[in-house]
């Protein structure tokens, strides 16, 4: 269940990514409150994946995967409030978005022991894990090009395609009709 | 009567006016929401409030559906009409 109060904290943030990629960024940060809403949002998630570390691991590889997350998230946040605030004016900062991009996803690929199709959490956790590699390609871009809207775009379809992957995750579900005989009780 | 139906006709006009951006926006929030009650509809069981007495404290809690409707009613309520004020303000 907790996978899919982040998951609608993504889907949030993909919706509010894909506003801003819409109206461009100009029109977005006309109302102060607005420029710190997705910022703020990702910092929040972070800050309460730590609960989710502590009490809701069953492992230390689990642990080490949500503390990762934990403090990819709170980095993330923190560099585009920053940003937001003027606190910091260099734009290289928002690289800290493809960072915790690449260690997020590196931290779903290395805490998965198993093959893609063993469950559909085991599938879920490769598929997520190649999303955010594969995504984090954007903030480079929006690094690159700044007025790019493939580039805002791009990062919101990330961030919706998270989310969607995030609210079928189950524990031992079958994945297209598939489930290893040693990976427990099915569950819907 | 008269002034009713013209000012009917002009906020028709209006609407139609506005750039495809803002209609966009406008759009965003009802269809994330129409995603939301589609997933209810094909997958009752996620919705634990529909048999509350088989369910746990935080199992009531997770009602993953009305997650995602209630994404799309803040965005069309609360930043949607803001971002299409600028817009059409710019």
């Amino acid at each position: 269940m907790v996978h899919w109060w982040f998951a609608t904290g993504f889907l949030g943030l993909g919706v509010l990514l894909l506003g801003r990629a819409i109206v461009g960024e100009e029109v977005w940060n006309r109302r102060p409150w607005r420029r710190y809403l997705w910022p703020s949002l990702i910092f929040v998630m972070g800050v309460f994946m730590w609960p989710v570390m502590t009490f809701f691991t069953s492992s230390a590889i689990h642990m080490l995967a949500h503390g990762a997350w934990a403090q990819a998230l709170m980095l993330a946040g923190a560099a585009e409030l920053a940003l937001a605030r003027g606190k910091v004016s260099s734009r290289a900062w928002r690289l800290t978005t493809s960072l915790a991009m690449l260690v997020s996803g590196a931290a779903f690929l290395v805490h998965e022991q198993q093959a893609w199709l063993f469950s559909r959490a085991a599938f879920l956790h490769h598929a997520l894990g190649w999303t955010l590699v594969a995504g984090a390609v954007f903030p480079i871009l929006q690094y690159v090009r700044p007025r790019s809207v493939t580039a805002s775009a791009g990062f919101a379809t990330v961030l919706l395609v998270v989310a969607l992957l995030l609210f079928c995750d189950r524990d031992t579900a079958a994945i297209f009709g598939h489930l290893s005989v040693y990976a427990g009780t099915p569950h819907r | 009567m008269n002034a009713e139906l013209a000012s009917e006709s002009a906020a028709r006009r209006v609407a139609l006016a506005r750039p495809w951006r803002a209609r966009l926006v406008l759009v965003l929030g009802p269809a994330v929401s129409c995603a939301g009650v589609v997933w209810a509809v094909v997958q009752p069981w996620r919705i634990t409030l529909l048999e509350p007495s088989a369910q746990s404290f935080w199992w009531l809690l997770s009602e993953p559906p009305l997650y995602v409707v209630l994404v799309g009613l803040l965005f069309r309520f609360v930043v949607a009409p803001g971002l299409v004020d600028d817009l059409e303000d710019r």
